[in-house]
C-alpha cells in the first residue's frame, strides 16, 4: 500500500497524469478494509469494461437465517440490517443472498433483492440439510459508455439453520376456529333434522318455478335444455349444477319431457349421464332415458356457446337450465335463449355473470342459492338442516362486520393491532 | 359396493384436501398438487370419450338425414381435416433436422389455427358487445322502484366512463364530477354488493362441501340422497 501511496504523491506533481491519479485512487479504496472488517471486491460484469469508478460500500450486518414459519419446509428467511450506504441517494443497489452447506464454504447465489429491502425467502432447500447465508451489498457502476461494473461488500455468514415442515399453519388458526364453528352449526343443524326438528327455508322463486318451467315445456310438445357451465367436475358450481340437473331430470321422467344436456367437459357427460339414469330410474322411467340426451359439443368456450346458440336458434326450447360456472358466454347464451322465447333459470357463484343473468332470464339463482337449490329441491330434512347451519355462519359473518366497522370508524385495536390485521389469512 | 367406493373416495379426498389447508406437513402438505396432476391426467384421457361421442352424435343425425344434418356434416370434415393435418405437421416437425413444434409459424396446422380457428372465437366473443346493449335496453327500464335505481346508477357510471360527460361540464366547474361518482359507486356500493354475495358463495361451498364429505348429497354421483 505504501507503495501506492508513493506512486499517487509522485503523480500529483504531474498534472498531465490524471488517469494515474484516478488509477491510484481506485487502487486504495480496493485494497482499504472497511468499517466492518469486510473487503470490498470489484467483479466485471459480463459486459465489456472500459472504465471502472468505485466507491466504499457497507456490508449488511446482522444477517440471520430461520426456517421460514407455517410451511411445508424447503424454505428458509433470511433477515438481515440494511448497510450503512442503503438510504435516500444512497450507494447500494440490492443485495445478492448466497447459500453454502455448512462446513463447505462453497458460496452460490440464490437470491437477488432491490435496495431497502431487508429479508428474503430462500424456497429451494433441502430439510434437513445445515445450511449458513451471506447477504453482500452491491452497487451498480456505469461507466461513460454504459459498461456495468460491480462493486460488491460481503456480510459475516449466518448461523447454521436447517429448514422443516411444520405440523400446523398457526396463520390459518383463525380461519380454523371459523371453519369449526360453522360446520359444527351445519352438522348440528343436520342432526336436528335427521331427529324431527322443524327447519325453516325461505322460498327460492327460480326452484320453485322448475316444475312449471318443465312442465310448460310438457305442454308446448318442446324440448328442456340444461347448461352445466364450462368447468369440469373439479369444480363445485359444476357438481352444485349436476346435483340439481338430478332434480330436473326426475321432473322430465315424470312428464316425459325430452331433456337435453350438452357438455363441454368429458367428466361432465360421464356424470351427467349417470345422474340422469338414476333420475329417471328413482321415478321408475329407466326405459325412457336415452344416452344421446347427454352429449359432448366442445370444451372451446366460444365455440360451445356458438354450439348451444345454433341448437337454441334451430330446435326453440321452451325452457332452459343454466346451473353452474360461467364466464364471458353467459350473456352469449342468455340472449339467444331468451330471443328464442324459453323460459330460462340461471344460477352461478361466478359474481361478475350474474347481471348478465338477472338481466336475461327469468329466474337467477344468486351464489348461495345455487348450492342451496339441490337441498331444497329434494326436501329432504337433513339437506334442510345443513342450510341452516350455513345461516349461523351467516349470522357471525355480520356480527363480525358490524364489530368491524366500529373498530376500524374509532380506531380501536386489539393489543396494538387492527383487526385486519388479526384477522389476516396467509 | 357400487355407490359406496365413490362415496368412500370422496369423503377420503374431501377430507385430506381440508386438512391439508391447515396442516403443511406431509403427508397432506403436497395433496393438493398431487390431486391436481392426478385430474389433469384422468382429464387428458377423458377428452376422447367427448370426441368419440361427439363423432357418433353426429354421424347418427347424418344416418338419420334430418334437416339440420349438414351441420354434422361440417363437424366430421373440420374434425377430420385437423386430426390429418395435426398428425402431418406434428410428425414432419418431430423428424425434421432441427425439430420444430406442432405449434409453430411454419406449420399447417398452426396455420389453421391462427387464421380460422381465432377469428371464429373472436367474432363469438364480439357479438357480446350487441347482446350486452340489448340486455342492458331491458334491464334499465325504470318499471320499479329497484330498476329506477339501476338505471340511475347505470347512467352515472356509463356517464363517468367516458371524458364526454364530464366535457359537457366542464364549463361550470373543473372537477369531473361524473368520473368521481362513477369510482364512488364501483368502488363502494358495488364492492360492498360483490363481498356480500361472495360471503354467501363461501358459506355455500361450505355447506355444499360437507353435505358431499359426509355422504348426505349423493346426486352428483348417480345416487339418491
Amino acid at each position: 500500500m505504501f507503495r501506492v501511496i508513493l506512486t499517487l504523491l509522485t503523480s500529483i506533481k504531474n498534472p498531465g497524469k490524471i488517469k494515474t491519479i484516478l488509477f491510484s485512487i481506485l487502487l486504495i479504496l480496493i485494497t482499504i478494509p472497511n468499517l466492518n472488517g469486510q473487503e470490498n471486491e470489484v467483479e466485471s460484469s459480463n459486459i465489456a469494461t472500459s472504465k471502472i469508478v468505485a466507491s466504499i460500500l457497507s456490508a449488511p450486518t446482522d444477517v440471520s437465517a430461520k426456517d421460514t414459519d407455517n410451511d411445508k419446509g424447503q424454505s428458509i428467511t433470511i433477515n438481515w440490517t440494511l448497510s450503512a450506504d442503503d438510504k435516500d441517494g444512497g450507494a447500494v443497489s440490492g443485495y445478492k443472498i448466497y447459500r453454502a452447506v455448512e462446513g463447505s464454504n462453497e458460496f452460490v447465489e440464490v437470491g437477488n433483492e432491490s435496495e431497502g429491502t431487508t429479508k428474503s425467502t430462500d424456497n429451494k432447500t433441502t430439510d434437513g440439510v445445515s445450511y449458513i447465508y451471506r447477504v453482500d451489498s452491491y452497487q451498480i457502476l456505469l461507466d461513460s459508455v454504459g459498461n456495468k461494473s460491480f462493486v460488491t461488500s460481503a456480510s459475516v455468514a449466518s448461523s447454521p439453520v436447517k429448514s422443516s415442515a411444520q405440523w400446523f399453519n398457526f396463520n390459518r388458526g383463525y380461519c380454523l376456529i371459523f371453519v369449526l364453528f360453522v360446520s359444527g352449526a351445519i352438522i348440528y343443524y343436520i342432526r336436528k333434522a335427521s331427529a324431527g326438528g322443524e327447519i325453516y327455508v325461505r322460498k327460492l322463486g327460480g326452484i320453485d318455478a322448475v316444475d312449471e318451467a318443465v312442465g310448460r315445456a310438457t305442454e308446448m310438445g318442446k324440448k328442456v335444455f340444461f347448461i352445466p357451465g364450462i368447468q369440469d367436475m373439479n369444480n363445485v358450481q359444476t357438481i352444485a349444477g349436476i346435483a340439481i340437473l338430478g332434480r330436473v331430470a326426475q321432473k322430465a321422467a315424470e312428464y316425459g319431457t325430452w331433456l337435453e344436456v350438452p357438455v363441454s367437459k368429458s367428466l361432465v357427460m360421464v356424470t351427467a349421464r349417470e345422474t340422469m339414469k338414476e333420475a329417471y330410474t328413482a321415478v321408475g322411467r329407466p326405459d325412457a332415458f336415452n344416452e344421446a340426451q347427454v352429449h359432448f359439443l366442445t370444451d372451446d368456450q366460444f365455440g360451445y356457446a356458438a354450439a348451444i346458440d345454433g341448437m337454441v336458434v334451430r330446435e326453440k326450447p321452451a325452457t332452459i337450465f343454466y346451473m353452474g360456472a360461467f364466464f364471458a358466454e353467459s350473456l352469449i347464451l342468455a340472449e339467444t335463449g331468451n330471443a328464442a322465447g324459453a323460459i330460462q333459470i340461471a344460477g352461478t357463484a361466478m359474481p361478475s355473470q350474474l347481471p348478465f343473468f338477472v338481466a336475461a332470464c327469468d329466474y337467477t339463482l344468486i351464489g348461495e342459492e345455487l348450492f342451496a337449490a339441490s337441498a331444497y329441491l329434494s326436501g329432504e330434512p337433513r339437506q334442510l338442516g345443513s342450510l341452516k347451519g350455513q345461516d349461523i355462519g351467516k349470522a357471525l359473518f355480520l356480527v363480525a362486520i358490524i364489530v368491524g366497522i366500529i373498530m376500524e370508524s374509532f380506531g380501536w385495536t386489539i393489543g396494538g393491532h387492527n383487526l385486519s390485521a388479526i384477522f389476516k389469512v396467509n | 359396493m357400487r355407490r359406496e367406493i365413490p362415496l368412500i373416495i370422496t369423503t377420503v379426498t374431501g377430507l385430506v384436501f381440508a386438512i391439508s389447508y391447515f396442516i403443511p406437513h406431509m403427508p397432506f402438505g403436497n395433496s393438493e398438487n398431487i390431486f391436481g396432476e392426478w385430474i389433469s391426467i384422468v382429464q387428458a384421457f377423458a377428452i376422447w370419450l367427448g370426441v368419440l361421442n361427439l363423432v357418433k352424435v353426429s354421424i347418427d343425425k347424418i344416418l338419420s338425414k334430418k334437416g339440420d344434418a349438414y351441420y354434422s356434416y361440417i363437424v366430421i370434415i373440420s374434425l377430420g381435416i385437423m386430426l390429418i393435418v395435426g398428425f402431418w405437421d406434428g410428425l414432419s416437425g418431430l423428424y425434421a433436422d432441427p425439430p420444430y413444434p406442432v405449434i409453430d409459424d411454419s406449420t399447417s396446422f398452426y396455420w389453421i389455427f391462427k387464421n380460422i380457428y381465432t377469428p371464429l372465437t373472436s367474432t363469438m366473443f364480439a357479438m357480446l358487445a350487441f347482446f350486452v346493449a340489448s340486455a342492458s335496453y331491458r334491464a334499465f327500464r325504470a318499471r320499479n322502484f329497484q330498476a329506477t335505481l339501476l338505471l340511475i346508477a347505470g347512467f352515472f357510471v356509463m356517464g363517468g366512463r367516458v371524458p364526454l360527460f364530464d366535457l359537457m361540464i366542464s364549463g361550470i366547474t373543473d372537477v369531473p364530477v361524473f368520473s368521481h361518482f362513477a369510482d364512488w359507486i364501483m368502488t363502494y356500493p358495488n364492492t360492498a354488493g360483490q363481498r356480500a354475495i361472495m360471503i354467501g358463495i363461501a358459506l355455500g361451498i361450505m355447506s355444499s362441501s360437507l353435505r358431499i364429505i359426509l355422504g348426505i348429497e349423493r346426486s352428483h354421483i348417480g345416487g339418491k340422497s
